[in-house]
C-alpha cells in the first residue's frame, strides 16, 4: 500500500515534468522528449528540450519540492497546520529585497535573486531576534506572530517604496510578486539546485525531531529533544529553503501551505515521509501550474503564483472532502 | 533513582519561585508519590527532570545524569515521562506512535529494526495497547489514548518512569490496571515517580509519599505519615478527615463540606 503510493506521487511528477518539456510553442511528443534528453534523436528537438525547457522545469521542480518542504518541516514544528514559510516573513522580506532592487534599477540578471534571498533571510534573522527577545527561547506561538508582524511591515514598506516608483517599476515589482520561472538559466538554476538539495536533506535529517516536537515542547523534551535550540534549527533551515525558491521564482503563494496537507491526506504521515512527499508533490503540482501558465493564454503568460493556487485548491478541496 | 536537592525553580516573569528549594529521593523498587495542590510544583517537578525548566540553584540527578548537564538522547534512554497533556497536532498510527519511543536510542540516519517493533508491541501488550496498534491517535477514547502513551514510554526502555496524573481521563477499572501495572513496573526494579490529584489511590500504591506546598517539600514519608488530616487540612486548606478504607485499611482522605 505505501508503496503504491509512492509509486502513484513518482508517476504524477514523472507525467508533469514530461508535460513540462513536450508543451511550448514547438510541441514534441514524448517519446521524442525522452530521446532528447537522453541527447539523441531531432537536433531542434534536443536543443528546446535541453538548452530551453529543462531548466525552467528545474526551477519549477526546485521551486515546488522547496516550498512543500519547508511547509511540512514548519506545520510539524510550531504545531501548526496552517504554518508555512510565507507566513513567517520570508516573503515579505524576500519581496521588500526584490523591489528595492527593482527600484533601485539594478538589471544584472543576479542582481534580483540576491536582493530577494538577502531580503528573505534579513526577515528570518528579525523574526528569530523578536522570539527570543519576547520569550526567551523559540515558542512556536511568539515565531508565528513575529513572522506575520514582520511580514506586514513588509508590505507596508513596499506600499511606500511602489507608491513613489514610476508605472514600469511598480509592473516589474509587481510581476516578480505574483512568480514566474521564465527566467531559469541553467547558471543560477544549478546553484539553486545544490542550495536546496543540502537544506532538503539537513530537513529529512531532523525529521525524527520534527515528529516529536509536533506532541508537544515537553514530550518532545521527555523524549530527548532539546526543544529550543531543535526548534531554531529547523526553523531556520525551512526559512532558508524556501529564500532560495523566492530568489528563484519570486512569490508561489499556496503551495507551501497545502502541498504538506495533500500529502497527509495521501496517507504519508511520520515527518520524513510527510517531507519527502511534499517535495515530490511540491515539485509536481509548481511543473504543472507552470504548464498552464504559458500554455492557456499563449504566447503571454498567466502568473504562476495565481496559478499554483487555481490548479491547486479544486484538487485539495477533493482530497479533504475524501478525508472528512 | 531520582534525586532533587535544594531545587529552586523561577518561571520568567513569575513572583514566586515555582520550586523553593524542594529536595527528595525516589528510589528504585517502589512507587513514589509527588501530591500537593494545584500550583504546589508538582508540575514544575517533571519539567525539571526533563530540562524543561532550568534550575536557578540545587540539582536533579536520575540515575547516573546530572539533568542539567546530561546528554538529552542519553537521559531520554534512561528515564521516560508521560506528561499531563499531549496531543500530537497531525494523527499518527498507533504503532508509528509508540515507536517513538525508540527514537531516543538512534541517531538521525541509523534506521530503528525489527528489534524495536519488539520491544513496541512487548509496552503495548503490558499496556494493554496491543489491539489498538492499527489504530490512529486521533480515534482513540481519553482512556486509549492514555494507555497508548504508557507503552510509548515503556518502549523508552528506561528504568526511570515519571508519570504525570496518569490515572486523568481513566475509568475505575482502567484506572486501577493503571496504577496495578505502575505497583508491577516498580517491584520489577525500576524508579517510579507519580504526580498526582489522586491522594486516596496515591495512598494505596505509593511506599513513599511527598507532599508539596509553595514548592516546598512540608512532609514526606510512608502513606500513614503523610495522609494525616493534621498535615494536610493545612496544605489545602479545606477541613478533612482521613479514615481508614473498610477493604484494605489503607488511609482514606474524606472531603468535609465546609459548613
Amino acid at each position: 500500500m505505501t508503496n503504491v503510493r509512492w509509486m502513484i506521487l513518482l508517476a504524477a511528477l514523472a507525467v508533469a515534468c514530461v508535460a513540462g518539456l513536450a508543451i511550448g510553442p514547438v510541441a514534441i511528443s514524448a517519446g521524442d522528449v525522452l530521446r532528447a534528453l537522453a541527447g539523441s534523436g531531432d537536433a531542434q528537438a534536443v536543443a528546446i528540450v535541453r538548452d530551453l525547457r529543462l531548466s525552467r522545469v528545474c526551477l519549477a521542480m526546485i521551486t515546488g519540492a522547496g516550498l512543500g518542504m519547508s511547509g511540512a518541516a514548519l506545520q510539524g514544528t510550531l504545531r501548526n497546520p496552517l504554518a508555512e514559510p510565507y507566513l513567517l516573513g520570508v516573503s515579505g522580506g524576500a519581496a521588500v529585497g526584490a523591489v528595492l532592487a527593482v527600484v533601485a534599477g539594478l538589471t544584472a540578471a543576479v542582481a534580483l535573486p540576491v536582493a530577494a534571498f538577502t531580503g528573505a533571510a534579513a526577515a528570518v534573522a528579525l523574526v528569530l531576534l523578536i522570539a527570543r527577545v519576547a520569550s526567551g527561547r523559540a515558542d512556536p506561538r511568539i515565531l508565528l506572530m513575529a513572522g506575520v508582524v514582520v511580514g506586514a511591515f513588509a508590505n507596508a514598506a513596499i506600499m511606500v517604496l511602489l507608491s513613489g516608483a514610476g508605472e514600469g517599476t511598480t509592473r516589474n515589482a509587481l510581476w516578480w510578486m505574483m512568480g514566474s520561472v521564465a527566467g531559469a538559466e541553467w547558471g543560477t538554476v544549478r546553484w539553486l539546485a545544490v542550495y536546496a538539495v543540502i537544506a532538503g536533506a539537513l530537513l529529512v535529517a531532523v525529521a525524527r525531531d520534527i515528529d516529536l516536537l509536533a506532541l508537544g515542547e515537553d514530550a518532545a523534551a521527555g523524549l530527548g529533544v532539546r526543544v529550543s535550540s531543535a526548534t531554531r534549527r529547523i526553523f531556520l533551515l525551512s526559512a532558508l529553503l524556501a529564500a532560495v525558491t523566492v530568489a528563484g521564482a519570486g512569490l508561489v503563494g499556496f503551495v507551501g501551505l497545502v502541498v504538506p496537507a495533500l500529502a497527509r491526506a495521501f496517507g504519508m504521515r511520520r515527518a520524513r515521509e510527510v517531507l519527502v512527499a511534499s517535495a515530490v508533490l511540491g515539485a509536481a503540482l509548481v511543473v504543472t501550474a507552470d504548464v498552464v501558465a504559458r500554455t492557456v493564454r499563449a504566447p503571454s503568460e498567466l502568473p504562476l503564483g495565481a496559478v499554483t493556487a487555481l490548479v491547486g485548491v479544486p484538487f485539495f478541496l477533493v482530497r479533504l472532502r475524501r478525508a472528512a | 533513582m531520582i534525586t532533587l536537592s535544594q531545587a529552586v525553580v523561577r518561571y520568567p516573569g513569575a513572583r514566586v519561585n515555582a520550586l523553593d528549594g524542594a529536595s527528595f529521593v525516589a528510589r528504585p523498587g517502589c512507587v513514589t508519590a509527588v501530591v500537593g495542590p494545584n500550583g504546589s510544583g508538582k508540575s514544575t517537578v517533571v519539567r525539571a527532570l526533563i530540562g524543561q525548566a532550568s534550575l536557578a540553584s540545587g540539582s536533579a540527578r536520575v540515575g547516573p545524569f546530572d539533568v542539567a548537564t546530561a546528554d538529552r538522547r542519553a537521559l531520554a534512554c534512561t528515564l521516560a515521562v508521560v506528561t499531563q497533556r499531549e496531543e500530537p497536532t497531525f494523527p499518527l498510527l498507533v504503532h508509528d506512535y509508540v515507536m517513538l519511543g525508540r527514537y531516543p536510542h538512534y541517531g538521525a540516519w541509523s534506521a530503528l529494526g525489527p528489534g524495536d517493533a519488539a520491544v513496541a508491541e512487548v509496552a503495548a501488550a503490558r499496556t494493554g495497547a496491543a489491539d489498538l496498534m492499527g489504530r490512529r491517535t486521533d480515534e482513540l477514547s481519553g482512556g486509549e489514548w492514555q494507555r497508548v502513551r504508557l507503552a510509548r514510554a515503556l518502549a523508552q526502555g528506561g528504568d526511570v518512569l515519571v508519570l504525570d496524573e496518569p490515572g486523568t481521563f481513566l475509568d475505575v477499572a482502567h484506572e486501577m490496571a493503571a496504577f496495578e501495572l505502575l505497583d508491577e513496573l516498580a517491584r520489577e526494579g525500576r524508579t517510579v515517580l507519580l504526580v498526582s490529584h489522586q491522594l486516596n489511590l496515591v495512598a494505596r500504591y505509593a511506599a513513599h509519599i511527598v507532599l508539596l506546598h509553595h514548592g516546598r517539600v512540608v512532609a514526606a514519608g510512608a502513606p500513614t505519615d503523610v495522609m494525616r488530616g493534621d498535615v494536610l487540612e493545612p496544605v489545602y486548606d479545606w477541613p478533612l478527615v482521613v479514615a481508614r478504607d473498610p477493604a484494605v485499611g489503607a488511609p482514606v482522605l474524606i472531603p468535609l463540606k465546609r459548613r
